[in-house]
């Protein structure tokens, strides 16, 4: 009985065990927690701040800054903006980055999904690597390059191909002109801007058609149908989505494009709709362009017209990223 | 007595036969005989009446011999191998062509002044062999360092909530770290302006530049580490803790050494995505054209607003310049993107 007693009195006392973070781990995940709300903070920042900053003019323009297209300063003897008269208004800006990057996607998209194509399903393994480094570097060339290298090199071309497009097209509404001038036209902005985009809507439709599922496209094989027969019945259906994705987020990048599209497309303060004439504008550019000239109210005016473009390129790259990830997945 | 049985030899039926290379290569001789005659005889002319015309000629006889061949299924087959050659083609042959066009218009300014010299004595017609760019490459260097420097902790520590304490902010963090990288380079550049320039130092500077810079830079630095971080087993971890180590140890000491070659590539993308960033600093960093190693006061030059300046001058000597910093910019560029590829294949090796 006294051995027994004496034998508890050994037994150690319960242990708590616990999951509650020491105090180092306290620490280390408060920094890294505070470092990954960093992003939230910087694009609440930019919100804020350029509404700060542009909000007068928004104030004084309403909702004319975005629908009406004059851009006419008038200024009292001290400087200060005189508000009652002056307009900004960047409509046909707005409209001219919109044709821009809709003519970039429309003339990217198709290549890049052949390059996808190719690159997932013809090519052999060597070659595919080298492609792929490349098209991964184009990605990062810098867009004075291609500004620079589209207005000195592609300019002439793409005005010829403007030329033939309006002698062979010229009965569709938009390839339509009333004054032949072809230089540095929306078009020519476009295939720049379309250049500069293969290499991401490239990646990403590659990355979504090397996500179709093995088995099916076996099985397809096995039906005895060719390589294309295949990529209808089984790829396409399955990464359509994806590359519907990728697109938008092309568009969004060929939006926000700024030095590349200064370089070589015209910039004129008025609607339009014509993409093979020599006039066109784009937020970004004009930003750039009125940037040098401009006076402390004007800039109020710039920071407005960034908050606009800033607000369109996010809910393009919100809407592009919600379809890129819930795509997969899905097909017959 | 026993007869010897030849072995058989050893068959390739997936590669193609010498009479099918034969008849490939017949096809596109076909084809470029064809182009060659339609653009000698009818009125189109051009590099591009070329082009276009040995494509559908050689689509047309491609299809003709499948359809003879193998029927209707491998004629629409080899009509979509064409549109695949082609469409690679398109996409690759600006590359090419940008390669080719920097390096023939870039390569005469290239001197040894260019880099022992500034512009600060030099007019925009002096001849090209006059000024360099000594202050430019300077500036960039600064300019990224500094945005390096504060762009690595905070997309380095985003990579590491997303992969290691996925907490609940985890699926927001991600988001917008892919709204990010989509912000305009020109919205990043008004944003420094209207919260640090205006209200803090009222005058253009380097640091200013390379604020904007860190904005481009974080996401690109976010999502490569977060891609790496991914790669590294789970069993690391799991080996950290079971060892003892907390949390903190265990990713200090086990997941970011075992990650740190896919951690330095993605640092260099992030520097090669900013590397050659215009817009924000022709608006932040007033481009200067003497060395300026203070980044908190002066105008500071960069290789991007080098280009910029020369080509908008308009004389031929600088535009010559111009290609000359592209040069330079390019070479650059290609330098760590090589370098951040050597580092990410020798991590898969590893």
């Amino acid at each position: 009985m006294t051995l027994l007693e004496n034998k508890s009195s050994n037994i150690p006392a319960p242990r708590e065990i616990t999951t509650k973070p020491r105090f180092s781990d306290k620490v280390f995940r408060g920094v890294v927690t505070a470092g990954g709300l960093s992003s939230l903070a910087i694009l609440g920042l930019i919100l804020i701040y350029l509404t700060y900053q542009g909000y007068d003019v928004l104030k004084s323009q309403g909702f004319s800054f975005i629908t009406g297209s004059a851009w006419n300063v008038f200024t009292d003897d001290a400087g200060n903006i005189d508000y009652t008269q002056t307009k900004f208004g960047i409509a046909a800006m707005l409209i001219g980055t919109i044709l821009c990057a809709t003519i970039a996607v429309l003339i990217a998209v198709p290549i890049s999904v052949l390059t996808a194509l190719y690159l997932s399903f013809y090519a052999p393994s060597g070659i595919r690597k080298f492609l792929v480094a490349v098209i991964d570097l184009m990605a990062a060339f810098p867009s004075v390059l291609f500004g620079i290298w589209g207005f000195f090199v592609l300019m002439p071309s793409a005005e010829y191909w403007g030329k033939l497009l309006h002698k062979f097209f010229g009965f569709l509404p938009f390839f339509n002109m009333q004054v032949p001038v072809f230089t540095r036209s929306p078009f020519v902005a476009g295939v720049v801007l379309a250049i500069m985009i293969i290499p991401i809507v490239t990646s990403i439709s590659r990355e979504i058609f090397g996500q179709t599922p093995l088995d099916r496209i076996q099985a397809a094989y096995a039906l005895g149908a060719t390589r294309w027969a295949m990529i209808k019945a089984v790829v396409i259906p399955y990464g359509r989505s994806g590359v519907v994705g990728g697109a938008m987020l092309g568009l969004g990048r060929a939006m926000g494009e700024t030095v590349a599209v200064y370089t070589v497309l015209n910039i004129v303060y008025q609607i339009n709709w014509q993409v093979l004439l020599g006039a066109g504008g784009n937020v970004a550019s004009m930003i750039l362009l009125k940037f040098g000239e401009a006076g402390p109210g004007e800039i109020k005016a710039l920071m407005a017209a960034g908050l606009v473009l800033f607000i369109l390129t996010l809910i393009v790259n919100s809407i592009a990223d919600l379809i890129v990830k819930s795509s997969g997945g899905k097909g017959r | 007595m026993s007869t010897l049985i030849a072995p058989p030899q050893p068959r390739k039926p997936w590669v193609a036969t010498p009479k099918q290379r034969l008849s490939s290569v017949g096809i596109y001789l076909a084809s470029a005989l064809v182009s060659y005659l339609l653009v000698a005889v009818t009125p189109m002319k051009g590099k591009l009446a070329y082009f276009a015309i040995f494509f559908f000629a050689s689509l047309i006889i491609d299809f003709v011999r499948s359809y003879m061949q193998r029927g209707i299924a491998s004629a629409k087959d080899a009509v979509a191998r064409g549109f695949v050659s082609v469409g690679m083609t398109l996409a690759v042959f600006p590359i090419f062509s940008i390669l080719f066009q920097v390096v023939k218009r870039g390569y005469k300014g290239l001197s040894f002044g260019l880099f022992t010299h500034d512009m600060s004595l030099t007019s925009p017609s002096d001849p090209i062999a006059n000024g360099g760019l000594i202050h430019a490459i300077s500036g960039t260097f600064i300019l990224v360092a500094i945005a390096l420097i504060v762009a690595m902790p905070i997309g380095i520590l985003t990579a590491i909530y997303l992969t290691e304490i996925r907490g609940k902010f985890a699926k927001p963090i991600k988001f917008l770290v892919q709204a990010m990288s989509g912000v305009p380079s020109i919205v990043a550049g008004l944003f420094i302006l209207s919260a640090y320039v205006y209200p803090v130092t009222g005058a253009l500077s380097g640091f200013a530049g390379s604020l904007a810079l860190m904005i481009l830079m974080i996401p690109t630095i976010a999502r490569t580490s977060e891609e790496v971080l991914l790669l590294i087993p789970p069993d690391l971890r799991e080996a950290g803790v079971a060892l003892g180590g907390t949390q903190w140890r265990t990713v200090a000491l086990v997941v970011v050494p075992a990650a740190k070659s896919g951690l330095v590539t993605a640092l260099i993308l992030g520097i090669a995505r900013v590397a050659g960033e215009t817009a924000p600093l022709v608006l932040l960093t007033g481009g200067g054209e003497k060395v300026n190693s203070n980044p908190f006061s002066g105008p500071m030059g960069s290789l991007p607003m080098y280009i910029w300046k020369c080509f908008g001058q308009g004389s031929e000597q600088s535009i010559a310049r111009a290609w000359t910093g592209i040069l330079v910019l390019l070479v650059i560029v290609l330098a760590l993107f090589t370098m951040a590829r050597f580092l990410s294949e020798r991590k898969v090796s590893k």
